[in-house]
């Protein structure tokens, strides 16, 4: 079902968790809500689903205003971050709930869980209660349960959240492709952008109760509007920095200077900002056109093949992801590159000028 | 959550808000009616406007009920709150034991009031009563029904017999809500018992022991039957508390009017200590 | 400072410990370095938190000693083995200020006064606290008591050992980064061993000099990152760490050659095969596969952009292959021909790297 948010506010007592939002969903699409915590995003679905009504707007599903119904009349399903079951259900009442409270016939019933629980490997743990099942076992149990609804729209709240790390890329590989043949539309909340991008389809970046940005996750992710979109939308954190355009040269620091790209030629002179991503600065040079700073080093950590250098230069700290071993000291001074062919580039308020690609000259 | 509003629900209202009408408003109203009016009989009544109010908030009898009672729901809070939380504090989490201990806090709770009453006026008779007689055998002069202090001494510790499981099993709830890894915290700081118990229990603890004296405050402000059972009010009148002075009044003396006033200041007090408290507790969540 | 000797150590929670699944920790010998910092690593329930608590003295093993630089502490309660806690929830003292929390551990030892105010400051400031010194503890955020719980720990003189269990839990994503960077920052500056629990290998990577990797109570295999990524012994530590983790691919070995899927293969250690298991695989991680003219073709599945790297998935047969592939690395649209590394292909049998 297709869904819009129209002029959508939300306030709590003196605090507004939501400012006005407008949002449109396509029907069987898959969107991802993406933001720290307090951003929305938790209330943003609980307007979705009934559970909340906006303080002003509508809901509407599918060309229909809904913002009166109840919950209940929504055709909605729901998974939370804490394993939500009834405890006093075996896995196979789990699931069959909703299809008993719609009064579906037991043969129906039973074929239409057994299916379900195929598809979730929940077949040898039927008879079994909430309790005697591990976390990734609940949480397949109740996204089990959300499934056999056949529900126009998904709703899911950070759903992996409580899963140990590995749990959580299993399921997150098998999430997109469960509801991919419901047709269902699908909405994930969720504050890490690496399963915004592992998931795929739309997202939303969210940021204090507004969006910043709604668009193809590849398209946000390379093009964030904005300085707040581009924060949201990056782990490690992006690295940001003011420059200072002087005739046709960017400058970071004295030694670190780069001509300005074709299409930036003609801004004012005058600060800027820069942001580029960590995994754009190097121990190792790429070529020519790498920039060479010199960093004071807080802290490496090495991880598997890749370190992960927390450095100061001037009054910013900053974050260098690269291949290889480099087990830097506390206080080093270290020489690092930077690709400036991968900078975004902002004005001074935050909005986006120039995203890697479009200001190559 | 806000609810969406169904007025299918008022159905399922009515016939509670009837019955509580009938039990509760009406006789309430009726209370007030006789508050402000006097009466002889035959349902002629004549407006007196405040002279009951007046009148009883002047009387020296009802500021001594008044003070008698004060007195006793004090030294009830004193004496079971710490008590309370003591025998909580004793009590196993874990293991085989917990049950026995909750089965046996929760008796006291079980038997009717009247009985409890009954019960501990045998048990405190001075020349056939077990405990009676073992104090006088001591050499300790003990006659509840003659003496005011050993009429006071018992009703007390008849109370605390009564009701400190109360707040022994609300104080046990709370204690059980605090996760494990504080006391670890506790004993990696080597912190000694009475640090564990000052800032950890005693903080953890505060909702649930607002709610025991709050609970406690209000039973033991109303109470009646025990001592009554007990008692009777005597000697005299030492331990005649303010329900108990009331319905003497009230059905004593046939002081409707009276009564009717005493009786909604006393509501209007116990109204507004808890009201003190539902404040001061929802300040101490807001925070 | 403080080395920790394991002897035959292993713990079972039930009464009655008869069969294999009742100890939660199987049988552990082993020596772990004082200063060094370590991480214990597995899935929920493989008996990490439970050999944490054994070292804490939370809980007395079933069988076995601990020794303390050579000193049997296994009967000595926790608070007198000299080592500091930070469990998985924040806990702290909301009664009092964030000064009285940090120092709590040094009073109740007696401590005077001046000394404790100095010992506070200089934590404090370690911690980025100075400022809130003043605040009740009860006011804040889930990273700032966090951070009060670690104080209360590096405050004291006397502590050997700071044991860490999940403790970043619940703090918020775009926090976790700097507060583990700073638990390493804090490491490097104030030496003491250093014991990480984490279900995260990107935590356990990040953090520790040695990773101690366990699976179902057992110790698989300890070892630098590095060591834990370049040369995984089981395939446990292959599939668990590294996102996504090894591609484990079934295979036959004969005569020092392996064949997957009728291809031959090199490894790094077929030649040390000397008996066949009953389970034959075949180990190599995503980022040690090529596409390779010269390899054997696969399916092409999915490509998914993920902004740092492509994650490439094809399959052959009726095995997944995952593939790694920098940004901007071009993936060719006719006939796709893969190639493993062979410096980083390994033949395991039964799960164990054949050795």
């Amino acid at each position: 079902m297709a869904i819009e948010l129209k002029n959508v506010t939300k306030q709590v007592g003196a605090e507004t968790h939501v400012y006005e939002t407008n949002l449109s969903f396509d029907k069987g699409g898959f969107n991802v809500l993406l933001g720290t915590t307090l951003s929305g995003k938790t209330t943003l679905l609980r307007l979705m689903a009934g559970l909340e009504r906006p303080s002003t707007g509508e809901v509407w599903f599918d060309g229909k205003d809904v913002t009166g119904v109840p919950v209940q009349r929504r055709g909605v399903s729901m998974v939370y971050q804490q394993f939500i079951n009834y405890p006093n259900f075996t896995v196979f009442d789990n699931i069959a709930s909703p299809l008993r409270v719609a009064g579906e016939s037991k043969g129906r019933i039973r074929q239409r869980v057994e299916k379900i629980s195929k598809l979730l490997k929940l077949t040898p743990l039927l008879e079994r209660l909430p309790s005697e099942l591990s976390g990734g076992q609940q949480q397949r149990t109740a996204l089990a349960r959300a499934l056999v609804k056949n529900a126009p729209l998904v709703l899911l709240d950070e759903p992996l959240a409580n899963l140990d790390y590995k749990l959580r890329e299993e399921l997150r590989d098998e999430l997109p492709r469960l509801f991919m043949d419901t047709g269902a539309t699908v909405v994930y909340a969720t504050s890490e952008p690496l399963e915004a991008l592992m998931l795929g389809g739309y997202t939303a970046t969210l940021h204090q109760g507004r969006v910043t940005q709604y668009g193809p996750t590849p398209m946000i992710y390379r093009k964030p509007n904005n300085l707040l979109s581009a924060r949201v939308f990056s782990a490690p954190p992006i690295n940001t920095a003011t420059i200072q355009k002087e005739g046709s040269t960017f400058r970071l620091t004295d030694s670190a200077t780069w001509p300005a790209p074709a299409a930036l030629r003609q801004l004012k002179n005058g600060p800027y900002t820069i942001g580029i991503r960590p995994h754009h600065i190097s121990v190792e040079s790429h070529g020519a056109g790498a920039v060479s700073i010199n960093g004071i080093v807080q802290i490496a950590e090495i991880s598997g093949s890749e370190s992960i250098i927390h450095f100061h230069i001037e009054d910013n700290s900053w974050i260098s992801e690269c291949r290889g071993i480099h087990p830097y000291k506390v206080g080093e001074s270290a020489r690092l590159y930077l690709d400036v062919s991968r900078c975004f580039y902002f004005n001074p308020d935050g909005e986006l000028i120039a995203h890697p690609g479009a200001a190559d000259g | 959550m806000n609810k969406t509003a169904n007025s299918k629900a008022w159905l399922f209202v009515i016939p509670m808000v009837v019955l509580v009408a009938f039990n509760a408003l009406i006789p309430l109203m009726t209370v007030v009616n006789y508050s402000v009016q006097e009466t002889f009989g035959d349902n002629v009544f004549f407006w007196e406007g405040m002279k009951w109010f007046e009148q009883v908030l002047r009387s020296d009898r009802f500021h001594e009920s008044f003070l008698r009672q004060f007195a006793f729901t004090g030294m009830i809070l004193l004496i079971e709150i710490p008590l309370g939380i003591l025998v909580a504090l004793s009590m196993p989490r874990k293991g085989p034991w917990v049950s026995v201990c909750l089965v046996l806090m929760a008796l006291p709770l079980l038997i009717p009031w009247n009985v409890v009453g009954a019960m501990w006026n045998i048990f405190a008779l001075p020349d056939t009563g077990l405990l009676g007689r073992m104090i006088n055998g001591l050499g300790i002069q003990y006659n509840f029904t003659q003496g005011p202090v050993a009429a006071w001494a018992t009703t007390v510790v008849m109370d605390v017999w009564h009701w400190t499981s109360l707040v022994v099993l609300l104080a046990y709830a709370g204690l059980c809500s605090i996760p494990e890894a504080y006391y670890q915290a506790a004993k990696i700081d080597g912190a000694s018992a009475w640090a564990v118990f000052r800032h950890i229990q005693l903080p953890k603890m505060k909702r649930v022991l607002t709610i025991a004296i709050l609970l406690r405050f209000m039973d033991s402000f109303m109470i009646y039957t025990e001592p009554f059972v007990l008692t009777g009010g005597g000697p005299g009148n030492t331990t005649t508390f303010l329900s108990i002075d009331l319905v003497k009044i009230a059905l004593g003396q046939f002081d409707l009017g009276p009564a009717a006033a005493m009786s909604l200041i006393y509501f209007l007090i116990v109204l507004l200590v808890c009201w003190i408290f539902y404040t001061l507790m929802m300040r101490g969540e807001a925070k | 400072m403080a080395e920790i000797k394991l002897r035959q150590v292993r713990h079972s929670y039930s009464r009655d410990h008869r069969k294999e699944e009742d100890w939660a920790l199987k049988e552990l010998n082993a020596v772990w370095q004082d200063g060094t910092a370590y991480a214990l690593l597995g899935p929920s329930g493989c008996g990490k938190t439970t050999l944490l608590n054994i070292i804490s003295g939370l809980i007395t093993p079933t069988e076995g000693r601990v020794l303390f630089d050579d000193r049997d502490v296994t009967d000595t309660p926790t608070g007198e083995r000299h080592i500091a806690q930070v469990f998985q929830f924040p806990v702290v003292y909301d009664t009092m200020t964030v000064y009285d929390n940090l120092a709590f551990p040094l009073r109740n030892r007696g401590m005077d006064s001046a000394r404790v105010s100095a010992r506070v400051g200089e934590i404090s400031r370690m911690l980025d606290l100075e400022s809130m010194l003043s605040q009740k503890a009860y006011g804040l955020t889930a990273d700032g008591k966090q951070k009060i719980s670690l104080g209360r720990g590096l405050v004291r003189e006397d502590v050997n050992i700071i044991m860490f269990d999940e403790p970043l839990t619940v703090i918020d994503p775009h926090l976790k980064w700097q507060l583990r960077s700073k638990l390493k920052e804090l490491h490097q500056r104030v030496g003491v061993t250093m014991i990480y629990v984490t279900h995260d290998q990107t935590e356990a990577l990040t953090f520790a000099d040695q990773v101690v990797v366990i699976y179902e109570g057992t110790v698989v295999q300890v070892g630098t990152p590095v060591e834990l990524f370049e040369q995984p012994q089981h395939t446990f530590v292959g599939h668990f760490i590294g996102s996504p983790g090894m591609n484990l691919l079934p295979c036959s070995a004969a005569d020092g050659a392996t064949l997957f899927s009728g291809i031959p293969v090199q490894t790094t250690n077929a030649h040390k095969l000397k008996t066949n298991g009953r389970r034959m695989e075949l180990g190599i991680r995503p980022e040690f596969i090529r596409f390779d003219n010269s390899g054997f073709d696969v399916e092409i599945v999915k490509v998914d952009d993920l902004g740092r790297y492509q994650l490439v998935e094809t399959r052959r047969a009726e095995n997944t292959i995952k593939m790694i592939l920098a940004e901007g690395t071009p993936i060719p649209a006719e006939n796709p021909r893969i190639a493993f590394d062979p410096k980083h292909t390994w033949l395991y049998a039964d799960g164990w790297a054949v050795s």
